[in-house]
C-alpha cells in the first residue's frame, strides 16, 4: 500500500463523510467561528469586559446586546472575551490527559505484566472516585486557580485515554509489522511510539473532541460551586452560575446568554466528535 | 386509618403530640394558620449549643426551645418591625433579681415554670446548666467569660427558687451576657439520667434532644433537610406563641428560596440576599435591620509593609467607591458609614468615618507615602460570603487601579477563611464583617482592635487603645470616664485606620403570610413572637 | 455456574487494591484541603485554648500516620466517624441520603432510556436521513447544557411561571407524610404501604430533577444505541434473517436490538456511576437531600470523615456496579438467546 493512494483515499473518504453528513460540515464551521472569537474577540468587543458601569442589570438593548450584569459590565463583551480562556482550559486539560494517557496506555499495553497490573489498578482507582468530586477535591487542595482546574480536569480524563491506548497497543504488540520492525533493529520505545501508537490515534481523536466539551462543562460546574477562576476574569461557567441566581428575579439574560454560548461550544465539540467518529470508523465506508 | 381520614384529622388540627411519632412530615397547607414554614440556606448541625462543633444556625434551637434567666426588651426598628433593645434587660425565667452594692453578687428569683416533661424548674437546674456552659470549653466558655463567668464555683443554688452568681469583678457586661443564647437552662435531672462516665454533661443526649422549659420543643430533626418545632403549651416565661408548629426547611439555593417565598409556599425566608430584599419589599413585608454593633470593613494588615504606612492606608480609604459598593453589594440595605462624621460628642457606634471617595486626595496621600508608584497586593475574600465580598472587591480593585495599586482577587474556601483571616491573620488585604453580640462600642473594640484578639485581622496594636479598652470594658456606661474614653478610641481608630468601615450590614427577612418578626443580636430566627398575618 | 463464581471471585480480588487505594488517596486528599477543621468548628469567637481543645477532641493533634491508623482501625470496626457539619455518624447520614440519590439517578436513567433507545433505533434504521440528524442534534444539545442551568431554568418555567410543578423542596412536599422506611426509596416504600397519595407526591417531586438529569444523559445512550444498532444491522445474521423473509419488526427488535443491548448496558453502567457523582449540582438546585450535596458541603467545610465516607461509599458502589454489569452480560448475551431460541 503506497502512501499516496492511502492519503488520497482518506481525503476522498473525508470528503464523502462531509458531503454525506452536512452537520459535520456545519460543526467545522462553528469551530472556526469559536476559534475566531478566541483569537480576535478581545480586540473586537464593544466594551471593556472588566469595566463596571452605571447601567446596572439592564436588559438586552442595542447598546448592550446581551444586557449588563450587577456591576454594569457588558455581558456580550464578557461572553466573547471568555471564549479564549474557556478554550484554553479545555484544550489544556485535554492535551495533558492525552499525553499522560498515551504514555500510561502504551506502557501498560506494550510491556504488560506487573507494569500493566499497576497502571490498570491505578486507573481503576481514579475511575472508582466520583469524578466530579475528585476534581473538586483536587482544586480545593491545590488552590483556586485556572491551572489547577486544568490539572484536575486532566486527571479525571486520563483513564479514558489510557484505556483506549492500552487496548489498541495490546492487540498489536505481537502483530507481524511489529515483529518486522523489531527485527529491523528498532528499539522498543521506537516501535511503540512510531509503529504501534499511531494506530490508536483515530479512536483517541473521537475521545478528544468529546472531552473538550466535557472539560468546559466540568470547569463550569467547578465555578458553580465557587472553585475556579478568579474574579473579575470572565468565564462562561462562572457567569452562568452567578446569573442563575438572577433568573427567578427576572434578569434572565445574565445566565441565558453565557449558557447558550457555553452550550454552543460544547455542542460544537460534540458534533465534531460524532463527525470524526464517522471519518475514522471504517464501518461507515460503504 | 386511611390516608383520607388521616388528612382530614390533620386539617382539623386535632393531632395531639402523642401522634407525633407517626407523623414524620408535618403537612403545612393542610394546617392553615397553625403552621409556619420558614426557609433558610444553612444546616442546623446540633440541638445543643454547648457541644463542640455546633454551628451558628443551630443557635436558634437554644433560643426557641430553652429559657434564659433574662432577656432584652424590644423597640421599633428602623429596618421595619421590632428589634431587641440592649438598654432594657427584662425577666425571662428569672422573675426578679438584685445586684449587691459592690456589683459582685447577683441574686435571681426564679418564676414558677415547668420543664417540658412537667417537672418544675429549680435553681439547681440553673446551676447545673451554668456549670456546663463554662466547663465544656469552646465558644460557649469564651462568651461566658465576656460577662465575667469562668468557674462553676461562681454559681450557687441557695434554695429551689434562688440562684446566685458571684463575680470576680463588677462588670456592666455581666447581666447582658446572661441574655445571650449561651446560658440556657436545661432539665438537669433528665440530662444527668442520660449522662455517662465519659460524657458527664450528656452532650450526646442533648445533641439529639431538647429538654428545656422554652416555648417550643424539637419534634423532628433531619440534618440537611428540616427541623420541626412543636409548641410547649405550658411555657411560663412569655406569651404563648401563635403557631402550633414551625417547620424550618433547609434550601441551599437562594434562587429556590426566593421562588418559595414569592409563591407563598413558605411564610418566612430568613437571611435573604440584599437584592431579593430590595425587590421583594415591593410585594411583601421585608425587614432589613441594620445589625447592631456590626461593620463590614476592609482590613489592612499592618504586618505587611505597604499597610504599615499611614498614608497608604489613608490613600486606600479615599480610593474606595463607598456609594457604588453600598448599591452593588448591599442594594442600599443597611446603614452607610462613610462621609461626614456625625457629632463627635455622641458615642453612637457604628458611625460615619469622615472618609469618602476622593481619588485626588487618595493620590496625594499615596504620593506622600513610601510607595508613590503604587504596589501589588492580593485582596482576599471568602467563598462563603461572595454575595457581598465579590462586588465589593471588584469595585475596590477597579478604583485602586486608578491610583496605581494593582490588586488581584483571591477567593479563599470557607473552611480556610477563619484560619487565614482571624486565627493566623495572614491576609494582607481583605474584607471582614465582625459584629458584637453585646452592644457597646468598647466591646467591639475589645474584639476587633486589641492586639491578638480574634477579630483583629489587621494585627493592629496601639498602646493607648490597649489601655483604653481595658479601662472601659467593664465600667458602667454612666461612669464619668466612659464617654470620653470611647470617643478617644474612635479618634485613634479612625485616624490610624487598620480597618476601613464600609457600611453596617442588614439582616434581611422576608415575610409572606406571617408578621411580628423581631430582630435579635444573635442573628438567628426567634420564632416565638411570629404570628400569622 | 462455577465459571461465573470464579469470575465474580476474580473481580472481587481485583477490586481490593482499588478500594485500598481509594481509602489512602482520600485520606491524603482531605488532609491536603486548606483550612483547619478545628478552627472552623470551634465556633465564632473561639480563642486559642478552645481551638486546641477541639483539635485534641477530633484527634487532629496527632501526627498524620497515627491519624491514618486510627481511621483505618475505626473503619475496620465499621465506624466511619462522625460528620462535623451534620453532627451525625457518617454511616447513618449516608444510609439516609444514598437512597435519595439512587432513586433520583435511577428514575432519571429510566426516563433517559425510554427516550434515548427508541431515538437511537430510529436513527440507526435510516442513517444519514433528516431523522438521524435531528436526533443527533437534539441529544447533543441536551448534553451541552450544564445541569445546574437546566435545573434552574426548569424551576423557573414549570414552578415559578406556570405553577404546574410542585415546590422544589426535596423529596416530598409538606402535604405528604413520609412513608414508613423499608428501602429508603420513597416510591417503593409508599407502594409497599399502599399509600398512593404519597407515591404520587414523591413522583411529582421527582419529575423536574429527574428530567434535568435525563436530558443530560440522553446523548451517550442514544449514541451508543445508534452505533450498536448500525453494527448489528450490518452483520451477517441480520442479512440472513432478511433473506429468510422475517418481518421488519421482528428483525429490528427481536434480533438487532437484542444484539445491540450489550454495549448499551456497558454504557449505561458508566453513565450511571458518572451521573451519581455528577448529580451534585442537580441536588444543590432542587434541595435534594442526596449524597452529592452532602459531599460538596463536607468538602467546603473540610469535614474529613464525611468526605472520606462519601468517597468510600461511591467506590464500593462502583465496584458493585461493575460486578452487576459483568453478570448482566451473561444474562443478555445474545448467543445464549440464540441457542435456546
Amino acid at each position: 500500500m503506497s502512501d499516496t493512494t492511502a492519503t488520497q483515499s482518506f481525503a476522498g473518504h473525508v470528503g464523502y463523510v462531509l458531503r454525506q453528513n452536512p452537520i459535520t460540515m456545519i460543526a467545522f464551521g462553528m469551530l472556526a467561528f469559536l476559534l475566531f472569537c478566541a483569537a480576535f474577540g478581545p480586540s473586537l468587543v464593544p466594551y471593556d469586559p472588566l469595566a463596571s458601569g452605571a447601567e446596572i442589570l439592564e436588559p438586552p438593548s442595542w447598546a448592550h446586546w446581551f444586557g449588563t450584569d450587577h456591576l454594569g459590565r457588558d455581558v456580550f463583551s464578557r461572553v466573547i472575551v471568555a471564549t479564549r480562556l474557556d478554550m484554553a482550559i479545555s484544550v489544556g486539560a485535554v492535551a495533558l490527559s492525552f499525553a499522560a494517557g498515551s504514555v500510561l496506555g502504551c506502557a501498560a499495553g506494550y510491556w504488560g505484566g506487573w507494569l500493566d497490573a499497576v497502571i490498570s489498578r491505578g486507573l481503576d482507582m481514579i475511575m472508582a472516585f466520583p469524578l466530579f468530586v475528585l476534581a473538586m477535591g483536587i482544586v480545593a487542595a491545590l488552590g483556586n486557580t485556572v491551572e489547577n482546574v486544568i490539572y484536575a480536569t486532566a486527571v479525571i480524563n486520563t483513564p479514558f485515554y489510557a484505556r483506549v491506548v492500552r487496548a489498541e497497543v495490546n492487540i498489536r504488540r505481537d502483530a507481524g509489522f511489529v515483529q518486522a520492525a523489531k527485527l529491523a533493529g528498532n528499539s522498543d520505545l521506537r516501535v511503540v511510539a512510531l509503529h504501534i501508537f499511531p494506530n490508536a490515534l483515530p479512536p483517541m481523536m473521537v475521545q478528544v473532541s468529546l472531552n473538550m466539551g466535557w472539560a468546559v462543562l466540568n470547569a463550569a460546574g467547578l465555578s458553580f460551586i465557587g472553585l475556579g477562576v478568579r474574579p473579575p476574569t470572565p468565564e462562561w461557567g462562572i457567569m452562568v452560575a452567578e446569573g442563575a441566581n438572577y433568573i427567578i428575579s427576572g434578569e434572565w439574560w445574565l445566565a441565558v446568554f453565557p449558557g447558550l454560548w457555553l452550550m454552543f461550544a460544547v455542542f460544537t465539540f460534540n458534533l465534531l466528535g460524532d463527525g470524526l467518529r464517522d471519518i475514522v470508523d471504517p464501518r461507515q465506508r460503504r | 386509618m386511611t390516608d383520607l381520614s388521616r388528612r382530614r384529622l390533620l386539617q382539623t388540627g386535632m393531632v395531639s403530640a402523642a401522634a407525633l411519632p407517626f407523623l414524620r412530615v408535618l403537612p403545612a397547607q393542610a394546617q392553615g394558620s397553625d403552621v409556619l414554614v420558614a426557609v433558610n440556606g444553612q444546616t442546623i448541625n446540633s440541638l445543643d449549643l454547648h457541644r463542640t462543633g455546633t454551628n451558628r444556625p443551630s443557635y436558634q434551637v437554644a433560643v426557641n426551645c430553652y429559657d434564659r434567666l433574662v432577656s432584652f426588651g424590644t423597640k421599633p426598628s428602623m429596618g421595619g418591625g421590632l428589634e431587641f433593645d440592649y438598654s432594657k434587660v427584662e425577666p425571662e425565667l428569672a422573675e426578679s433579681w438584685t445586684v449587691s452594692e459592690d456589683g459582685l453578687v447577683l441574686t435571681f428569683t426564679l418564676r414558677d415554670a415547668t420543664f417540658q416533661d412537667g417537672s418544675p424548674v429549680t435553681a439547681a437546674d440553673v446551676k447545673w446548666s451554668f456549670d456546663r456552659a463554662v466547663s465544656l470549653g469552646g465558644f460557649p466558655a469564651v462568651q461566658m467569660k465576656a460577662g465575667g463567668f469562668t468557674r462553676p464555683d461562681q454559681f450557687a443554688a441557695l434554695d429551689d427558687k434562688t440562684f446566685q452568681i458571684t463575680l470576680d469583678f463588677p462588670s456592666k457586661l455581666a447581666i447582658p451576657d446572661l441574655a445571650v443564647p449561651i446560658p440556657f437552662v436545661i432539665n438537669s435531672t433528665v440530662a444527668m439520667a442520660n449522662a455517662t462516665e465519659d460524657d458527664p454533661w450528656a452532650t450526646e443526649y442533648l445533641h439529639q434532644n431538647t429538654i428545656g422549659s422554652g416555648a417550643f420543643k424539637v419534634a423532628r430533626w433531619v440534618p440537611g433537610e428540616q427541623l420541626v418545632y412543636e409548641r410547649y403549651d405550658d411555657w411560663a416565661s412569655g406569651p404563648t406563641p401563635a403557631y402550633q408548629r414551625v417547620v424550618i426547611r433547609e434550601v441551599p439555593s437562594a434562587a429556590t428560596r426566593r421562588a418559595l417565598i414569592e409563591r407563598g409556599d413558605a411564610q418566612l425566608s430568613f437571611n435573604i440576599p440584599s437584592k431579593d430584599a430590595l425587590e421583594l419589599s415591593e410585594i411583601m413585608d421585608v425587614n432589613s435591620t441594620p445589625i447592631a454593633n456590626c461593620i463590614n470593613c476592609v482590613g489592612l494588615n499592618t504586618s505587611f509593609e505597604p499597610f504599615q504606612d499611614s498614608d497608604v492606608r489613608k490613600a486606600v480609604a479615599y480610593a474606595i467607591p463607598y456609594e457604588a459598593i453600598f448599591e452593588a453589594a448591599a442594594f442600599g440595605r443597611g446603614a452607610p458609614l462613610w462621609g461626614e462624621e456625625t457629632e463627635r460628642s455622641d458615642i453612637a457606634w457604628p458611625r460615619r468615618t469622615g472618609y469618602m471617595e476622593d481619588l485626588e486626595k487618595a493620590k496625594e496621600h499615596l504620593a506622600k507615602s513610601g510607595f508613590p508608584d503604587g504596589f501589588e497586593v492580593p485582596f482576599s475574600i471568602s467563598l462563603n460570603q461572595l454575595d457581598w465580598m465579590e462586588p465589593t472587591a471588584l469595585l475596590i480593585q477597579e478604583n485602586l487601579a486608578k491610583i496605581g495599586i494593582t490588586v488581584t482577587i483571591d477567593k479563599i474556601p470557607g473552611a480556610d477563611w477563619r484560619t487565614a483571616s482571624l486565627v493566623e491573620k495572614r491576609l494582607a488585604f481583605h474584607l471582614e464583617g465582625f459584629g458584637g453580640w453585646l452592644d457597646t462600642p468598647d466591646y467591639y473594640f475589645f474584639w476587633a482592635y486589641k492586639d491578638g484578639h480574634l477579630f483583629n485581622s489587621s494585627n493592629y496594636r496601639n498602646e493607648e487603645i490597649e489601655a483604653l479598652v481595658d479601662n472601659t470594658l467593664h465600667i458602667p456606661v454612666d461612669h464619668p470616664d466612659y464617654a470620653s474614653n470611647v470617643q478617644r478610641m474612635f479618634e485613634i481608630a479612625l485616624d490610624e485606620l487598620p480597618r476601613i468601615p464600609l457600611w453596617q450590614p442588614a439582616l434581611n427577612v422576608a415575610l409572606n403570610g406571617a408578621t411580628d418578626y423581631e430582630f435579635w443580636f444573635h442573628r438567628q430566627l426567634d420564632v416565638r413572637p411570629v404570628k400569622p398575618a | 455456574m462455577s465459571a461465573r463464581a470464579r469470575l465474580i471471585g476474580a473481580r472481587l480480588l481485583q477490586a481490593i487494591p482499588v478500594v485500598i487505594g481509594v481509602v489512602v488517596i482520600t485520606f491524603v486528599l482531605t488532609r491536603a484541603l486548606p483550612g483547619d477543621p478545628a478552627v472552623y468548628f470551634a465556633g465564632d469567637a473561639a480563642d486559642g485554648a478552645s481551638i486546641a481543645e477541639v483539635r485534641a477532641r477530633l484527634g487532629l493533634d496527632k501526627p498524620l500516620p497515627q491519624q491514618f491508623l486510627a481511621y483505618v482501625r475505626d473503619l475496620v470496626q465499621g465506624d466511619w466517624g462522625d460528620s462535623l457539619s451534620t453532627g451525625q455518624p457518617v454511616l447513618s447520614d449516608l444510609a439516609r441520603r444514598l437512597p435519595a440519590s439512587l432513586e433520583l439517578t435511577l428514575i432519571a436513567l429510566l426516563l433517559s432510556c425510554a427516550i434515548a433507545i427508541p431515538l437511537g433505533v430510529m436513527a440507526a434504521t435510516k442513517p444519514g436521513s433528516w431523522r438521524d440528524h435531528l436526533c443527533r442534534v437534539l441529544v447533543t444539545a441536551g448534553v451541552s447544557l450544564p445541569t445546574f442551568f437546566t435545573g434552574i431554568l426548569l424551576i423557573y418555567i414549570f414552578y415559578y411561571l406556570l405553577a404546574i410543578a410542585p415546590s422544589p423542596l426535596g423529596r416530598l412536599d409538606f402535604l405528604y407524610i413520609e412513608p414508613e422506611r423499608v428501602t429508603g426509596f420513597y416510591l417503593i416504600d409508599s407502594a409497599i404501604a399502599r399509600d398512593w397519595e404519597t407515591f404520587g407526591g414523591a413522583a411529582k417531586q421527582l419529575v423536574l430533577p429527574a428530567s434535568t438529569m435525563a436530558i443530560f444523559t440522553l446523548a451517550p445512550i442514544a449514541r451508543m444505541t445508534r452505533a450498536a444498532m448500525l453494527q448489528a444491522l450490518s452483520s451477517d445474521f441480520i442479512r440472513t434473517a432478511r433473506a429468510a423473509g422475517l418481518s421488519r419488526r421482528k428483525i429490528l427488535f427481536g434480533y438487532a436490538l437484542r444484539n445491540a443491548l450489550l454495549p448499551v448496558v456497558t454504557t449505561l453502567g458508566m453513565v450511571f456511576s458518572f451521573a451519581l457523582g455528577a448529580n451534585v449540582l442537580v441536588e444543590k438546585v432542587f434541595a435534594w437531600p442526596g449524597i452529592g450535596s452532602y459531599a460538596v458541603d463536607a468538602l467546603v467545610a473540610s469535614d474529613y470523615a464525611a468526605v472520606q465516607g462519601f468517597v468510600l461509599a461511591m467506590a464500593l458502589l462502583f465496584v458493585a456496579l461493575n460486578l452487576i454489569i459483568d453478570l448482566l452480560y451473561a444474562v443478555i448475551d445474545p448467543r445464549i438467546g440464540f441457542e435456546s431460541a
